[in-house]
């Protein structure tokens, strides 16, 4: 503060070049993880390096990741939504409701999706009308929504959808590429270009920051924060259409426990469970090592709920290690 | 007001006593005498240190130097128990004590009465709180929760507290801040009753009618060094304020031509159920308007319902030609009306983010191009105002939470000059922050007042509302209490209009 200069200094725009960045990102870390998994798991099992094989795996991650993408911004702005997996399974038993009642594809994928936005947008009311913590919203919703499908099925299923519902989970676009993956694919550049290159994005950031400050820039917050869950409540109802068309029936334990998954997936994908920080890149990446994972276990006779535990460890890990390396460092 | 003579040794005796924070010099050798019997008021304006001295003498801060004596033996505070061992206790204005305990478990708290088996003995606790409670006339039931008391209450379990511990100095931060008319004649009441107890009674306040009412002594702090002290009995109201306020202005504003123009914002009437009410002004182009007032009296408040964050119960505002109802932020903003807040780190910088783009936050619309970000503008704006304001940073990529207050001051000032504001609105800019960025924030303020901003700056420094406004309003509880342009705006009648005292003769 001391020099008299009365000629303003300049200031560079950055230090460090967008590159140099992208290197020493979390991403990039996920990147050799990745490439790790997949040469483990290639000489791990002679059938893993197989298109088709491949083709499948993605199935362990593609629902759920079309859920983190949205999550993902939702806990960027600093809030949850614990009730994903139970909007599956309402939006499945409408679903199957419609359908019994002798509606063709069109209307009951409009059903699943409409259903799911429904949902989002009642979560959204509570949160951004009422100003209820959203962990305590969604953790209510969570039951509501899944008890309304134990009532409405009780131990019953809905089965017989027509074939051409079928495509969603089970269509191929071309070759190896299946519907989901290529929805996949295009919902990833989607919300890509959506957190990281537009306004509202922007915002998503300046929200989870620094609510308070956001409000005093002028930023709608409230509304931010309804689109944000609007928007996981139509991931969700997506993911209902493709989970049920793969499945083929509804139960009312369609999905159990998925919201875990889903927050495991943004979490290990580099987003800051106390909001402010992740990227949609880094989410892409936590999906396709879970689903490799997954996918190799399987392929080994790995029992499911080791699987569980290495998760649960995963995740534990993934939180733990940065903090313990920068207090090491300290 | 009869002093009773001095006794020949004060309780409690601090002595170039001094104590800096980065960038602060809070107290700078500082002296304060405190007489058994005796109630010394201090005196200051906000930020002559009054708290910082609180801190002191209860053990929260450890001063630089200076001697802290206790009967003429020096004595060191090193933690908050120290000091309460030693027989100083304090009142504060919010009351810490816990709202889920009991009247008997608060006053006690951490010196309970004992039984053989070292456990509580509640039998002899609530006896003892009884009888405390009487002594200072209290009807207040010891086994009732803190929770269930009014404000006024809270304090009388505070002062029982403090006799408890047997406190020989009991320290007042402005008690009468929240209290009704009688509960603040009790209070008076209870004063008086501790005094004849031969405690020595350090009472803070900006009230002058209860000052010259319950005061034997005064001290006067000004920006961190003691001013005087002496018997209430031999200085008048006039000679309190002008050691308060100081003759001298001794830091140099910018020099300005005042060239101002047509109005811009017209407020009338402005009500709102709790905070203020009837504010009425006008502000024009190329104008400094200055508020003052104390602590609480509704100026941030009013700039907040002009900026959309609160909504008025009554009145309107014209900006320009138009008569606009401001709702919410954004649609001030589109209405050219900006909003520095005093609370930089909750209200201003959003931490987390780099510098540019807190700049940018409130001017994507411009910076974008259907809705998608376009960097290099980004930059390019950010660029233009914090070369502007001359900001200190390594990189524009930098977190905003890296920065110094003043740098930060800086960001948060030049986010709003990038939305081409037509009012700006500064809440106590230069709080908290060092000269050289002080002195940056003034010339700026300057420099946007010649450009024809209309600019409104809320301050509780004297001496920066002088130097830099052509107008002043003064408000108190939540009313304009006066306006003063010209010849009249000196530091007396600043302080006299803040603080409810009559003009002198």
């Amino acid at each position: 503060m001391s020099d008299a200069s009365h000629t303003p200094r300049i200031i560079p725009d950055r230090l460090t070049s967008p590159l140099t960045r992208a290197l020493r990102s979390w991403e990039a870390l996920l990147v050799v993880v990745a490439v790790a998994v997949f040469i483990a798991n290639s000489i791990a099992s002679p059938y893993f390096l197989d298109a088709w094989n491949l083709s499948d795996a993605t199935f362990n991650f593609t629902e759920k990741a079309m859920i983190a993408f949205a999550m993902a911004m939702l806990i960027i702005a600093g809030e949850i939504d614990l009730s994903v997996a139970s909007i599956i399974a309402l939006a499945s038993t409408a679903m199957g409701i419609v359908m019994t009642a002798g509606f063709g594809t069109p209307a009951i994928v409009a059903t699943g999706i409409g259903v799911g936005v429904l949902c989002g947008a009642l979560n959204g009311f509570f949160v951004a009308r009422l100003g209820l913590p959203s962990i305590v919203v969604t953790i209510g919703t969570m039951s509501l929504f899944r008890g309304i499908s134990y009532i409405v099925l009780g131990d019953q299923a809905f089965t017989g959808y027509p074939d051409s519902f079928a495509y969603f989970g089970q269509g191929y676009v071309w070759w190896v590429f299946s519907f989901e993956l290529v929805l996949f694919a295009a919902l990833a550049l989607g919300f890509y270009v959506l957190l990281h290159r537009t306004n509202f994005g922007r915002s998503v950031y300046a929200i989870g920051n620094n609510p308070m400050a956001a409000l005093f820039s002028g930023i709608r917050v409230n509304r931010v924060r309804f689109i944000l869950f609007l928007l996981t409540g139509l991931m969700s109802g997506i993911a209902a259409v493709c989970l049920t068309s793969r499945l083929g029936s509804t139960r009312p334990s369609i999905a159990t426990g998925m919201e875990l998954e889903v927050v495991t997936m943004v979490v290990l994908g580099g987003v800051n469970i106390l909001g402010g920080s992740g990227t949609i890149p880094g989410v892409v990446l936590a999906a396709v090592i879970m689903g490799l994972v997954t996918f190799g276990f399987g392929l080994l006779n790995v029992p499911g709920i080791v699987m569980s535990i290495f998760l649960g460890l995963l995740l534990i890990g993934v939180i733990a290690v940065p903090r313990l390396i920068a207090r090491m460092r300290r | 007001m009869t002093a009773a003579p001095l006794p020949p040794q004060p309780v409690l005796r601090l002595s170039g006593i001094s104590k800096s924070f980065p960038g602060v010099r809070a107290l700078s050798d500082v002296q304060l005498d405190l007489y058994a019997g005796q109630v010394t008021a201090l005196i200051g304006e906000n930020g002559a240190g009054k708290s910082t001295i609180v801190k002191v003498l209860t053990g929260i801060y450890q001063p630089d130097a200076g001697r802290i004596e206790v009967d003429g033996a020096q004595v060191q505070f090193p933690t908050a128990d120290a000091a309460a061992r030693a027989g100083v206790t304090a009142i504060h204005q919010e009351t810490v004590l816990f709202d889920e305990l009991t009247v008997a478990e608060n006053i006690f708290l951490g010196h309970a009465p004992r039984t053989r088996l070292g456990l509580i003995d509640w039998v002899a606790m609530e006896a003892q709180a009884r009888a405390l409670l009487d002594r200072i006339g209290a009807d207040l039931d010891p086994r009732l929760t803190l929770r269930e008391l009014g404000i006024a209450s809270k304090h009388l379990v505070a002062i029982a507290r403090a006799l408890s511990i047997d406190a020989r100095v009991v320290i007042m931060d402005e008690p009468t801040a929240a209290l009704s008319h009688k509960e603040i004649h009790e209070l008076y009441e209870l004063v008086e009753r501790l005094k004849a107890e031969g405690k020595a009674i350090l009472f803070i306040s900006h009230k002058f009618d209860e000052i010259f009412r319950i005061a034997d002594r005064y001290t006067v702090f000004r920006d961190g060094a003691f001013i005087g002290a002496g018997a209430m009995a031999d200085v008048t109201e006039g000679q309190l304020v002008q050691m308060m306020v100081g003759r001298s202005v001794d830091q140099i504003f910018p020099k300005r031509a005042h060239n101002i123009g047509a109005p811009v914002l017209t407020v009338a009437g402005y009500s709102h159920p709790t905070e203020f009410e009837d504010i009425n002004f006008t502000l024009h182009r190329g104008e400094i308007l200055g508020f003052y007032g104390l602590v609480g009296a509704g100026r941030s408040e009013v700039m907040q319902a002009l900026f959309g964050i609160t909504k008025p119960s009554k009145g309107a505002c014209r900006i320009g030609d138009g008569v606009a109802v401001i709702r919410s932020t954004a649609e001030a903003i589109a209405q050219g009306i900006v909003y520095v807040p005093e609370d930089r780190g909750k209200q201003g910088a959003v931490k987390g983010l780099p510098i540019f783009q807190n700049v940018t936050l409130p001017s994507l619309s411009r910076t974008s191009r259907g809705g998608f970000l376009r960097m290099a503008e980004e930059f390019k704006l950010a660029r233009d105002y914090t070369r502007r304001l001359d900001l200190r940073a390594a990189s524009l990529d930098q977190d905003v939470g890296l920065l110094s207050g003043g740098n930060q001051q800086k960001v948060v000032i030049a986010k709003w000059l990038a939305t081409k504001p037509r009012v700006i609105i500064l809440d106590e800019p230069t709080k908290g922050i060092d000269i050289g960025s002080k002195a940056a924030v003034h010339d700026f303020m300057a420099e946007l007042a010649a450009e024809g901003l209309a600019v409104i700056m809320v301050s509780s420094e004297i001496p920066e509302i002088l130097g830099m406004s052509d107008r002043v309003i003064v408000m108190r509880e939540g009313r304009i209490a006066a306006e003063l342009t010209g010849s009249d705006m000196t530091p007396e009648r600043l302080v006299r209009a803040a603080a409810g005292i009559a003009e002198a003769a």
